[in-house]
């Protein structure tokens, strides 16, 4: 790989530009919008975190970017996805196989259902170096399986195992090292730890930390968790139906002191804190829009507790401050700035 | 919603009805409705339709002919006509393959729900001998049954009854244990309900599908078994109508004259093809989930 | 405040084959008083699903005392046992599978009565499925629908409309809201609050998500493969954590605020299956305090203050 040279434009070259992304679900019950108009870009070595809830469209945008999306109902509507300046949507299947897993690869959320129980784990990394290094042999890529089951923290003799002899945890692991394989510029990371318990939750997300560091790969994070949010990410998308509604730095997401969208806030005030001493919680009321039949407007308006008549059609009002961005009437030319509780 | 008075309407007792109209939103099962009820009407009219004497009445001179107005699906190789011998055959025929498969599936269904449900001893013990029997061809199993017996058409019934026992066995265990893991059943457990409740409530209506669509399948093989049963001199005796055999003595004629096979061939066909539709339709009817 | 349910030593072993046992629960003690919460806390394979499900009557317990209201639920006999059984229901954790697919919502609400032949007439019957229904919030016009057509919220109010059905005393809280998103986690919780405030109910709160447990608790039980290792009053607990395995989860928790970046004392290891366990803390091969003593014999809980209680040498 060609990380090294690169050193002077490292930490600005972007290296994915989703933009405008709108993507469908052709059904029999209608036509779900599930991506609608979505737009973000992650630099090299940047860890971007796309949060929201189930049906906020979050894996249908990493699908369309792997263009994994199911052939026969899922479809890219418009936009433009941009892999290092070049258009991955025009590219055609054998273009895109070179693409996925050598450039680009995912990690899925259910470990136990992502490896193949009947190829030992030293078989499954060594398949997926083999299918982008063709010209080296099993014997040439053997120290490249043990290399990688040890940067995971899986001693390289177990390499002879199965699945089924591997926990959970460890298991998530492997899926890890199956997709760095390549060294991918990009992971795709869907939930990687929803799966599992808090404290090899831990043990994963500080692996997969360090491995960010060593092998300077930028990341997607796919996660319901704002924790998880916190502790992994330099960027935030919130998904709300399809939509971003608020994009920033982390530190804008997490500073209450800033605007934020009506949906983050909610969605804040809905985690029950380890440490105040509220009795009950808010929630948000209603439930996610049927995507195949989305609202009027802003998306959130049935459900946001600020809603005005101009929020319930028409174009919705972004917000820009910097990086930081909002989808929201509420920020119209600031005359509810600073309003954040 | 508690101040507003609308009266509630539950919709409990038509579950039956929500079911028929879900069957009948299903344009193919209803189509196997409709011929498996006229294949009934000729079971019941028969005798109305065309004599029983005409279906055995030999008659050299007129033997193998094509169809015509006088013998409207030809005759056979004895001159019977075939179109008196089909109808006439469609009682023998239905009760031997919709009486076998009855019967084998309610004995199997009993058997493999105890399993299922219960699982343990009981499930080891009903498996172990359903291996067994299993493990012999089914026509050495039948013809041994029916030798030991004595040839008479129930006793033909029972032995592919038996015979049949552990399919069923297997296929409603199965759909009964992928049931019984569901936590719904331990939910109703909790609630207080007792276990026959919960077996017909929440087991059965939910393991039914596949055994629905089983079951109407099997009956198009059935027949042809018992066929192939009255083709070795038990069972089913010539010269009593009955598709399968008709099938299976016409098979020498077949090649200069395909109309003897032809039109058994059919009626097996059809009354297996209207239970299939109906079984399928029947199975998604059941299904709230495909509803609409 | 008196106490409606208390274990002593129960135990359920689990047979895997002739020599092994899974030790599921092993040795658990715990008292809840009425119209109080206790929260069970752990990681998958700990213990707590069983323990719940034993402490009810889903599982037959191996060994143990199950007092409920004066009586040793262990030693009645099974026709009077059922007789409590309405008393205690449980939540189950995924509001998918624990609702029959083939009932609408009113035959589900209206199961628990009908097998309890509480009501003698249709219309009562249905006056209080809508009864139920309102009160657990769930509008009128789903009485005919199926679960499939409801989200994930709606499902779980059903499931907890069932348990409140019969009038219960105790309810197990089997990871009731880990299956919904955020927003809906939360109306959920604030249900399950309100109904036992008004109800007088006693829970018993099984969750693997220490933010929710700690808010919804009176007291906190932290189990290990199968055995109690802290128990404290709520606050105190997460003030105060004394087991190192507590403190490793309580670490482990990744935090919505920003700055407090991954920590610290992330404890290595995976949880093992408590089959035969060998004598000793069950923690000692994931501990970084494990010391000879751990593995010689069991350890006991001990009471390091009031209430608080912890099951490790450190602590004398």
């Amino acid at each position: 790989m060609d990380h090294t040279t690169e050193n002077m434009i490292e930490n600005t070259e972007k290296i994915l530009e989703v933009e405008n992304l709108t993507a469908v679900y052709n059904t029999d019950a209608g036509v779900v919008h599930a991506v609608n108009g979505v737009s973000f870009s992650i630099n090299k070595k940047e860890t971007i975190g796309l949060v929201g809830e189930t049906g906020a469209g979050k894996t249908t945008t990493a699908l369309a970017i792997m263009q994994l999306l199911p052939e026969r109902t899922g479809e890219v509507k418009s936009g433009s996805i941009r892999y290092r300046g070049d258009e991955l949507l025009t590219k055609n299947k054998a273009e895109m196989r070179l693409i996925r897993g050598a450039c680009i690869s995912m990690i899925f959320q259910d470990p136990m259902t992502a490896l193949n129980p009947l190829m030992t784990v030293g078989e499954q990394i060594y398949e997926s170096l083999a299918i982008h290094n063709s010209n080296k042999t099993q014997k040439e890529l053997e120290p490249r399986v043990d290399e990688l089951l040890e940067l995971v923290g899986i001693p390289a003799r177990r390499k002879i195992n199965y699945p089924h002899e591997f926990s959970g945890g460890m298991k998530q692991r492997i899926v890890i090292a199956i997709a760095l394989a390549c060294e991918p510029l990009l992971l795709i990371a869907d939930e990687p730890t929803t799966a599992l318990d808090v404290t090899i939750q831990a043990q994963v997300l500080n692996l997969m930390d360090e491995l960010k560091q060593k092998l300077s790969t930028s990341m997607i994070m796919i996660t319901h968790d704002l924790g998880v949010v916190a502790q992994t990410c330099d960027k935030v998308a919130v998904m709300y139906a399809g939509e971003i509604v608020e994009y920033g730095m982390l530190e804008e997401i997490f500073d209450p002191k800033r605007p934020h969208h009506p949906y983050t806030i909610g969605l804040f005030n809905a985690i029950p804190s380890l440490t105040g001493e509220s009795r009950r919680l808010k929630p948000i009321d209603g439930l996610m829009p049927d995507p195949a039949n989305l609202p009027e407007g802003c998306r959130f308006h049935p459900r946001c507790q600020e809603c005005m008549e101009r929020c319930k059609s028409g174009e919705i009002y972004q917000y820009e401050n910097g990086t930081h961005k909002i989808k929201c009437n509420l920020m119209r030319k600031g005359e509810n700035d600073g309003r954040a509780d | 919603m508690g101040e507003n008075t609308v009266k509630l309407k539950v919709k409990k007792k038509s579950q039956a009805g929500d079911i028929w109209r879900r069957f009948l939103k299903n344009k193919t099962a209803v189509f196997g409705l409709i011929v498996f009820s006229l294949i009934m009407l000729v079971v019941l009219l028969a005798d109305v339709i065309v004599s029983y004497d005409s279906a055995l009445t030999q008659n050299i001179m007129d033997r193998l002919q094509s169809p015509s107005a006088a013998h409207w699906f030809g005759t056979d190789n004895f001159g019977r006509d075939i179109f008196a011998r089909i109808i006439h055959g469609s009682r023998n025929s239905l009760l031997v393959g919709i009486g076998a498969v009855a019967i084998g599936i309610t004995v199997g269904g009993l058997l493999g729900s105890i399993a299922g449900f219960y699982g343990g001893k009981i499930d080891s013990v009903i498996g172990r001998i359903m291996d067994t029997i299993m493990s012999i061809p089914l026509m050495l199993l039948v013809l041994s049954l029916v030798t030991a017996l004595g040839n008479s058409l129930i006793n033909v019934l029972l032995a592919m009854m038996i015979a049949n026992i552990p399919q069923y066995v297997r296929i409603v265990r199965a759909a009964i244990l992928s049931v019984v893991g569901q936590d719904y059943i331990e939910a109703a457990r909790a609630c207080g309900t007792s276990n026959l409740k919960i077996i017909v409530k929440h087991v059965i209506p939910n393991a039914i599908g596949p055994i629905i669509v089983q079951a109407t399948m099997a009956v198009g093989t059935m027949i042809l078994n018992a066929a192939g049963i009255s083709f070795l001199g038990m069972g089913i005796q010539p010269p009593t109508p009955e598709w399968g055999a008709m099938l299976n003595e016409g098979k020498q004629f077949m090649t200069m004259y395909p109309y003897i096979v032809v039109f058994p061939g059919i009626a097996i066909g059809l009354t297996a093809l209207a239970l299939n539709l109906m079984g399928d339709g029947l199975r998604d009817a059941l299904d709230p989930k495909l509803k609409d | 405040m008196a106490e409606l349910i208390k274990t002593v030593d129960l135990k359920k072993y689990f047979k895997l084959s002739k020599t092994e046992y899974l030790h599921a629960v092993d040795g658990v003690n715990l008292s809840i008083e009425k119209g109080r919460t206790l929260g069970v806390v752990g990681e998958s394979g700990c213990g707590k699903s069983t323990l719940g499900r034993t402490m009810i009557g889903l599982n037959n317990a191996t060994s143990g005392e199950i007092w409920f209201e004066g009586e040793d639920l262990l030693k009645l006999s099974a026709s009077r046992r059922k007789a409590y059984r309405s008393k205690m229901q449980i939540i189950f954790q995924d509001p998918y599978s624990s609702l029959d697919p083939r009932m609408s919502v009113f035959q589900l609400i209206a199961e628990p009565l009908i097998s309890n032949k509480v009501h003698k007439s249709k219309g009562e019957l249905v006056d209080h499925v809508s009864y139920l229904m309102e009160k657990v919030g769930l509008d009128q016009r789903f009485i005919n629908a199926y679960p499939h057509e409801m989200d994930g919220g709606r499902r779980q109010r059903v499931g907890i409309a069932r348990a409140l059905a019969l009038n219960p005393e105790f309810i197990v809280c089997d990871e009731p809201v880990s299956a919904l998103d955020v927003s809906i986690q939360a109306q959920i919780i604030n249900l399950l609050m309100d109904m036992q405030e008004e109800m007088g109910l006693t829970y018993m709160f099984i969750t693997h998500d220490l933010s929710v447990v700690r808010h919804m608790s009176d007291e906190i039980m932290v189990m290990y493969l199968g055995q109690c290792v802290e128990k404290a009053p709520a606050a105190e607990l997460f003030r105060n954590p004394l087991h190192p395995y507590t403190k490793a989860l309580l670490a482990a928790i990744p935090q919505p605020v920003i700055g407090e970046k991954m920590n610290k004392e992330i404890i290595r290891g995976e949880v093992s299956d408590p089959i035969n366990p060998a004598p000793g803390c069950r923690f000692a091969s994931r501990c970084k305090h494990c010391c000879p003593q751990c593995t010689q014999a069991d350890v006991p809980l001990k009471k390091v203050e009031n209430a608080h209680e912890v099951a490790c040498v450190l602590y004398k």
